[in-house]
């Protein structure tokens, strides 16, 4: 039988989720941040985020089994392939296949924020 | 039971949490494509308005704090079961149903209100992917609902045997998951969709 952690394990990655759940929406609705800086503390509290409840929640890494953490892992490098390759093509074939319209207009708005 | 039949039990359960745990992780890569998707599209609004002014903050808040503490309940439920105790777990299984079925009635109020001032999945790319992948969320909620009251009755008519506990583990992993899932969701449609 698997590992299921205990009445405290949960109530630390519950008190955890929802502790960063707010963080998350205070960067964005209290509007201290500029729109940079509240992107990557976002990104950053969603993965941290992710960590708690896949560590508290769904055990990985706390089993004795060996086969959850390894398809794990390889469902990691398939999703980054597929999410990073999609976003890198699709912004190359944006940039590449813009009308003569939009050209100039991508010019004119890069030519403003000087060199 | 004997022994051989205990042993025999015991690798029956392993077999099946691992191909449970297989179809979570393919389930993974089914949304990495519609997140893919959806980041691609965000912007072809086709002129409507975009995440910024659709989405009511606060409204989101609340989706997620019942979904996590339908999550959360999930686990409690799980560890009653461990205890043996049937009262506890029926009724923490009541309360996951509970706070899981409010998440689904507010996210399809959302698109109710969404599709009834126009803004339909059928307006333009971005509301095409949006619904794609937010809607999808809430089917696989809908059908881990229909799954808890399956097993609701089963623990109430059978109680513990080996079938309903595993039921109820694979169960536990299958919401733990959707609320991941959410996660990515508040952060990539919603947080960054209003920045």
């Amino acid at each position: 039988m698997e590992k299921i952690g205990s009445v405290k394990s949960y109530s630390i990655g519950f008190g955890m989720a929802i502790i960063f759940t707010l963080a998350a929406f205070l960067t964005v609705t209290s509007g201290w941040f500029s729109q940079g800086a509240a992107i990557a503390i976002i990104s950053l509290l969603a993965v941290v985020q992710l960590i708690v409840q896949l560590v508290f929640f769904l055990h990985l890494g706390r089993d004795k089994v060996k086969w959850k953490a390894s398809a794990f892992y390889t469902m990691l490098l398939i999703l980054i392939l597929i999410v990073g390759g999609s976003l890198w093509i699709m912004y190359n074939l944006d940039y590449n296949m813009m009308s003569s319209d939009a050209m100039e207009q991508y010019m004119l708005e890069e030519s403003k924020k000087g060199f | 039971m004997s022994q051989a039949e205990r042993a025999a039990e015991a690798e029956q359960t392993q077999t099946k949490y691992l191909g449970f745990w297989i179809y979570l992780m393919t389930d993974c890569i089914l949304f990495a494509s519609v997140f893919a998707t959806y980041i691609v599209l965000r912007e072809n609004t086709f002129g409507g308005p975009g995440g910024g002014e659709l989405f009511d903050m606060p409204f989101v808040l609340i989706q997620t704090l019942l979904l996590l503490t339908s999550s959360f309940v999930c686990g409690l439920a799980l560890l009653a079961a461990r205890a043996r105790k049937k009262a506890a777990v029926i009724g923490w299984l009541i309360a996951t149903f509970i706070f899981g079925a409010a998440f689904l009635v507010l996210e399809l109020s959302e698109f109710i209100k969404l599709i009834g001032e126009g803004h339909g999945w059928q307006a333009s790319a971005f509301l095409s992917s949006f619904f794609t992948l937010v809607g999808l969320h809430g089917a696989h909620i809908a059908v881990g609902l229909l799954w808890l009251v399956v097993i609701v009755w089963q623990i109430m008519r059978l109680g513990f045997t080996a079938g309903t506990t595993r039921r109820l583990t694979l169960f536990s992993l299958f919401w733990h998951f959707l609320d991941v899932i959410w996660i990515c969701i508040f952060t990539i449609v919603y947080l960054m969709g209003v920045l």
